[in-house]
């Protein structure tokens, strides 16, 4: 049993976070972008050996981290991450993040420059239930996957999966792997992108740089 | 009157703690280009060495600092200058690590500086003590722990000066360092704080007792000139948030302002009071010397300007903390070091700690602080498998 360092280590992560940590290989390079409380981080160093680190953007949030031996910074996304060598990481990892930088775009860029492969989920704009509360009452959405009120959602750069996919095409990553998160957390690998962004209410994908 | 000042340099050698002569059969090489030695360095240790020597935390003290890190003061008095941070079951716990502070060159507490005996004159060195920085402190301390034995140091740790000495093991040395924690720190003095500095210095050779530095040997003292350097300095530790806490503008011992320049408001008598007890236990020709020290450091000027390449392919692990109204070394001195060690590749935490307590807070008392400490440094004595000896 490995050392219950961040008192994660009994209980069992996420299930969005547990998919994200079956992507990994052991022993890798990994960067963890809005690592949160570090139970992502934490999960694959104790069960991964993985070399982690860390990005977190609330004080509280990296003061848990570090109080618990992982290696994180206060910083975020949009400022924090030109300064790493390119292909620094195996994996840049970006989980449920994205939809609340300031330059999305840019953000996607600089994952998969300094990660070998990057790891993007988000919450789908296009699930149905987000079309039906839109159409049905006129207001903007509150879902499991988007829980807060408009005027206090840190998201400012939301999405459907058919945006993401074409952002990633004009940017020429490629996508290894795509899957959606269905309402009660199962999860469907992507055949159809217009099924997918109807039913998933978040996106996962796994992507690489073009290479050349 | 106790003062340090007016012990010979046979009393001060009879401090607590330790003293070792080092630099006897090879001399240290200073960065101002003199080979210097044999040269004392006072230190004090607190908990055990283990077998194996693995367990040492060297705490780099600040500016006005000493070796006293958790001890009563021989001189003043007061509870050690971290005192909250060492000891049995604090972060840096003298249960499971040797804590290992040395007086810098340069300073009054025991080790060589401008108030020592000068060999070639018999008379107190003065301003004939060569100056000294920020990197030759660590090479003299790697030299004494070269002289305990200790290959490799478990940790190297401070605030303000202490965490650019932490900087320079890491830069220096990093094969004989695990990791360094440098607090409310920066990778190179800011032309602010060399103005500060600036204006220190000058109010210590104003003061006509100062003598052109030659003051122990006409048995002056610059005390006025001491105290107002360090009246400046100490408004440099606070936020203006802190000092209008403890005192506002409220008056000190009268109902109604005198009409006069005594010292009416309760600042003032606190900063009159910090400035007459420091000169009981510091030296001015140290407070040059070790001022200069500060302000000629800038570890990226080392390596061609980048920074990064101070820390090219280091396996230190690094804890950076800043504190958000520290505007000393703000938190963006600290951050310029962050992004140098990603570029370096570095495993590198950085915390910024909310507090309105100033630069002084990283020598107060800080749960925050105490929490990111103890885990960092569990997490590094788990992958240095410290636990296991």
């Amino acid at each position: 049993m490995p050392l219950d360092r961040a008192g994660f280590a009994d209980q069992p992560i996420r299930v969005d976070l547990q998919v994200i940590a079956d992507m990994i290989q052991p022993g890798s390079r990994v960067l963890d972008i809005g690592c949160g409380d570090g139970a992502l981080l934490d999960y694959l160093v104790n069960f991964k050996q993985v070399d982690g680190r860390g990005i977190e953007l609330s004080q509280k949030g990296v003061n848990a981290c570090v109080g618990h031996g992982l290696s994180v910074i206060q910083g975020d996304a949009d400022t924090d991450l030109k300064d790493y060598p390119s292909g620094a990481f195996d994996y840049a990892v970006l989980s449920q993040t994205l939809q609340a930088t300031r330059d999305p775009r840019m953000v996607l860029q600089e994952l998969v420059r300094i990660g070998r492969r990057a790891i993007v989920s988000f919450p789908n704009f296009g699930c149905w239930k987000v079309r039906v509360h839109l159409l049905r009452w006129g207001t903007m959405p509150v879902t499991m996957a988007l829980p807060e009120k408009w005027y206090a959602t840190p998201n400012i750069h939301l999405c459907t999966i058919l945006d993401f996919v074409e952002l990633c095409r004009e940017l020429d990553i490629y996508i290894e792997r795509g899957m959606v998160f269905m309402a009660g957390g199962r999860m469907r690998p992507i055949h159809s992108k217009r099924v997918a962004n109807f039913f998933g209410e978040q996106g996962l994908f796994l992507l690489q740089r073009k290479a050349g | 009157m106790s003062a340090v000042l007016k012990m010979p340099p046979s009393a001060r050698a009879n401090l607590p703690g330790h003293r070792v002569l080092l630099g006897a059969e090879r001399k240290l090489r200073l960065d101002c280009g003199l080979d210097f030695g044999p040269f004392a360095l006072a230190y004090q240790t607190y908990g055990r060495l283990n077998a194996a020597r693995t367990n040492c935390i060297l705490v780099c003290h600040a500016l006005t600092g000493d070796q006293f890190v958790a001890e009563e003061h021989p001189v003043t008095g007061k509870a050690g200058w971290w005192a909250t941070m060492v000891g049995p079951g604090r972060p840096l716990d003298t249960d499971k690590y040797f804590i290992l502070c040395a007086n810098v060159l340069s300073g009054c507490m025991g080790t060589a500086g401008p108030m020592e005996t000068d060999p070639a004159t018999g008379r107190p060195y003065g301003l004939n003590f060569p100056v000294i920085t920020v990197a030759d402190m660590v090479r003299s301390q790697k030299m004494l722990i070269d002289h305990l034995g200790i290959k490799k140091l478990f940790c190297a740790t401070g605030g303000s000066m202490g965490g650019m000495q932490a900087l320079q093991w890491a830069s220096s040395f990093p094969d004989s360092v695990f990791s360094v924690i440098p607090i409310a720190s920066a990778a190179r003095h800011s032309a602010q704080n060399i103005a500060f500095h600036e204006v220190g210095r000058q109010a210590i050779m104003a003061d006509p007792d100062w003598c052109g530095g030659d003051y122990l040997s006409q048995g002056k003292r610059p005390h006025r000139g001491l105290a107002v350097a360090r009246m400046a300095a100490h408004i440099t530790y606070l936020s203006e948030a802190a000092l209008h806490r403890k005192f506002g503008r409220a008056l000190q011992d009268r109902a109604n302002v005198t009409y006069g320049f005594d010292a009416d408001f309760q600042v003032e008598s606190y900063l009159r009071y910090q400035g007459s007890t420091f000169v009981d236990r510091f030296d001015a020709n140290s407070y040059l010397y070790i001022t200069r020290a500060m302000d000629y450091f800038d570890l990226a000027a080392e390596h061609g300007g980048v920074l990064a390449h101070a820390f090219k392919d280091t396996k230190v692990r690094f804890c950076l903390v800043s504190f958000t109204s520290d505007w000393l070394f703000p938190t963006k001195e600290s951050r310029a070091i962050v992004h140098a060690l990603n570029a370096a590749m570095a495993n590198v935490s950085f915390v910024e700690i909310e507090t309105d307590k100033g630069h002084d807070a990283f020598l107060l008392d800080e749960p925050e602080l105490d929490k990111v400490l103890t885990g960092f440094l569990d997490g590094c004595a788990e992958h240095a498998g410290l636990d296991k000896e």
